[in-house]
């Protein structure tokens, strides 16, 4: 006999307790993993999670890191309910940057105010491109988004890789992977004096207000969600399964190449091989940890970003490699699928 | 041009290597019912754990491989709580298990950054080697290619042969009945994950410590997820998953030989040839869903609670 049972009905309570029960043991098994590699495991617990947000600037660290992964984790969100899986955004994100660095290039020594919106229309393309080719090749021929999003992220790097290699390499770079310095025409201003927090910020502001509103009132979003939730149902009433394939990879690629605007723009001020620490597959974890919900997904992107933020402290304070980023991401979505089984089922009683 | 084609061919075969690994060992796990995408996560830890073991043991890579199989399927176990146990989302679990494993290796994986590995002599068989042509190709390998030969025969023998076959595949058509007659299902999957984390650890351990052989960040580069494809345009049959490898085993060479072939093509554009060949191939299959239908496990990535 096994453990688990069905419940009657899905537990409304452990839906939205499982991402903190996941973050729990998270910690928990942070702790062990400190004490196991012979750290203080108070000291480091307070480098990892409470040094970073202990002056202004933490948080306008968490703030600069937080936008990117919740911007993009609301476009995979829609995306995730029709059961779409977009792995992919940081491919996304990759040519939405060289979309919106090639207008920053080509644009360079101008001063005009449209070179940033024109770089974030540019990018919002790129990334709707690279989104609608998986698209494409599921519509037309059936071919799984999971691989193919996937392996258009490899792509997308070997292309930034060309490119800051070749052609928009810096001739001043010292042969450097990368392109010139953007000027102040082609990055967002800054908003916060003595941070690197900028005007992009709107964007993802706006972002998760027009999310909200597209998840609680379109029709389009019920189409979606009938179409995750019970397939039958949703060709029963006529919905179309392809349209809904092309909307959700068109905009999780669209918001993850506005993404990669947001950072070349931003905080990285050129191309470089650099440009995202894995935002692309972070967003995965934030749009299911936030309960794919436009806000839930905003408290989510803050703490991916200090889990971000802790490992660069680690880094620095405790001598511990950066990856253990990537540790703490990996048992972080292996708890919350963990606990989520919890919802739909409960332990067996003995008696 | 006929002498390149000997070293392009004999290259392959090494090439193939880790991709004939990781997807025999996946091809099998599917077979069961479950989907591992978490391929990649398991190369990483096989291929840094494989190289640590190279490294400080002195005994190269026959300490290596088994180091590398032991991790794989110790990494295995964690999708295996999470995905058999709790019945969790196999596809997300199997991410999770990537994000941790690229993660874990990179982490172990800061001392060995500057080391290096004397790699594996291949050994001519006797006679077989002088055959013209094929002998230099098929029989001057090293030992780990010979063992990918061993690998596939026993797997493909075992899955169509054998009553142990029978069963794994009679769980993956149908747990439920497989479970009734009293089988214990997740256990059995349970042994199928822990295979398939095994082989994906020897795949890594080879990168490692024969075809590289150094420790690189992140060094399979993919090459997990392009194992998971492979099984699907094999349509989860071994031989066909042979026939993938090679074809990937060329695409991979070729970019060390395109210059030599007057092919002036900037690198990056060749490094992307593995990928794009993957998604014209499961573009190639998946356009006939019948092909899929007939073939697929009936209960792949479907969780079971008994």
């Amino acid at each position: 006999m096994h453990l688990l049972e069905p419940r009657p009905h899905p537990s409304r309570v452990m839906r939205w307790t499982a991402p903190l029960i996941a973050v729990a043991a998270t910690l928990l098994t942070g702790s062990f993993l400190f004490w196991t590699l012979g750290k203080p495991v108070l000291t480091s617990f307070h480098v990892f999670f409470i040094q970073p947000l202990e002056t202004g600037y933490g948080w306008s660290e968490l703030l600069i890191k937080a936008c990117p992964l919740i911007l993009i984790a609301q476009g995979l969100a829609i995306g995730f309910k029709a059961r779409i899986y977009n792995i992919g955004a940081e491919g996304q994100l990759i040519v939405g940057a060289l979309f919106g660095g090639g207008v920053a290039i080509t644009t360079e020594g101008m001063d005009a105010a449209w070179i940033v919106p024109a770089m974030v229309v540019a990018g919002a393309i790129g990334g709707a491109l690279w989104g609608a080719i998986p698209a494409l090749l599921r519509t037309r021929f059936n071919a799984s988004e999971t691989l193919t999003t996937l392996m258009l992220s490899y792509v997308a790097s070997l292309i930034l890789a060309y490119m800051v290699n070749g052609p928009w390499r810096d001739p001043e770079g010292m042969n450097f992977p990368q392109s010139i310095m953007f000027g102040d025409s082609a990055l967002f201003s800054i908003l916060l004096e003595g941070s690197r927090v900028n005007t992009s910020l709107f964007i993802t502001l706006a972002a998760v207000l027009l999310f909200w509103i597209f998840n609680a009132k379109s029709f389009m979003h019920f189409q979606i969600e009938v179409g995750g939730l019970a397939p039958a149902a949703s060709h029963y009433a006529g919905f179309s399964a392809k349209q809904t394939v092309w909307f959700c990879l068109v905009m999780s690629g669209l918001t993850a190449g506005i993404a990669g605007v947001g950072e070349i723009a931003g905080p990285v001020g050129q191309l470089n091989l650099n440009i995202s620490p894995g935002y692309g597959f972070a967003a995965i974890i934030v749009a299911y940890l936030g309960r794919l919900h436009a806000l839930g997904i905003v408290l989510a992107g803050f703490l991916m970003a200090l889990i971000y933020l802790g490992g660069e402290a680690a880094q620095v304070s405790l001598q511990m490699p950066y990856a253990i980023t990537g540790i703490f991401q990996g048992m972080l979505l292996f708890f919350l699928l963990g606990s989520d089984v919890f919802i739909d089922n409960r332990i067996r009683r003995l008696v | 041009m006929i002498e390149h084609l000997i070293p392009i061919l004999a290259g392959t075969l090494g090439a193939a290597v880790p991709l004939i690994f990781a997807g025999l060992g996946e091809l099998v796990a599917e077979r069961t019912g479950v989907i591992n995408l978490g391929v990649e996560g398991m190369m990483l830890v096989g291929a840094i754990a494989g190289f640590a073991a190279a490294a400080e043991s002195g005994y190269g890579v026959t300490a290596g491989l088994p180091a590398g199989a032991l991790a794989g399927a110790a990494t295995a176990m964690i999708f295996g709580f999470f995905a058999l146990s709790l019945a969790a989302n196999q596809a997300a679990c199997g991410l999770a298990l990537t994000i941790f494993g690229i993660g874990l290796s990179a982490f172990i994986g800061q001392h060995y950054v500057a080391y290096s590995l004397p790699g594996l002599k291949p050994i001519a068989i006797p006679l077989l080697s002088d055959i013209p042509l094929l002998g230099p190709i098929l029989f001057k390998q090293d030992w780990v290619v010979y063992l990918s030969f061993l690998a596939f025969a026993g797997i493909a023998w075992t899955l169509a042969k054998t009553r142990l076959g029978l069963l794994l595949k009679a769980i993956g058509e149908s747990p439920e009945s497989a479970h009734a007659i009293g089988y214990p299902v997740i256990s059995i999957r349970f042994g199928a994950v822990a295979f398939g984390g095994a082989m994906a650890g020897i795949a890594g351990a080879y990168l490692s410590t024969v075809y590289t052989p150094l420790w690189v960040q992140n060094m399979s580069a993919g090459r997990g997820w392009i194992a998971v494809a492979l099984v699907v345009f094999a349509s989860w049959k071994p031989a066909r998953l042979m026939l993938g490898a090679y074809l990937f085993g060329a695409v991979t060479i070729l970019q060390f030989h395109a210059q030599g072939l007057g092919i002036m093509v900037p690198v990056q554009f060749l490094a992307a040839l593995p990928y794009v060949a993957t998604i014209v191939v499961l573009v190639v299959i998946s356009r006939d869903r019948r092909v899929l239908q007939n073939n697929l496990p009936a209960s792949l990535g479907k969780p079971f609670l008994p």
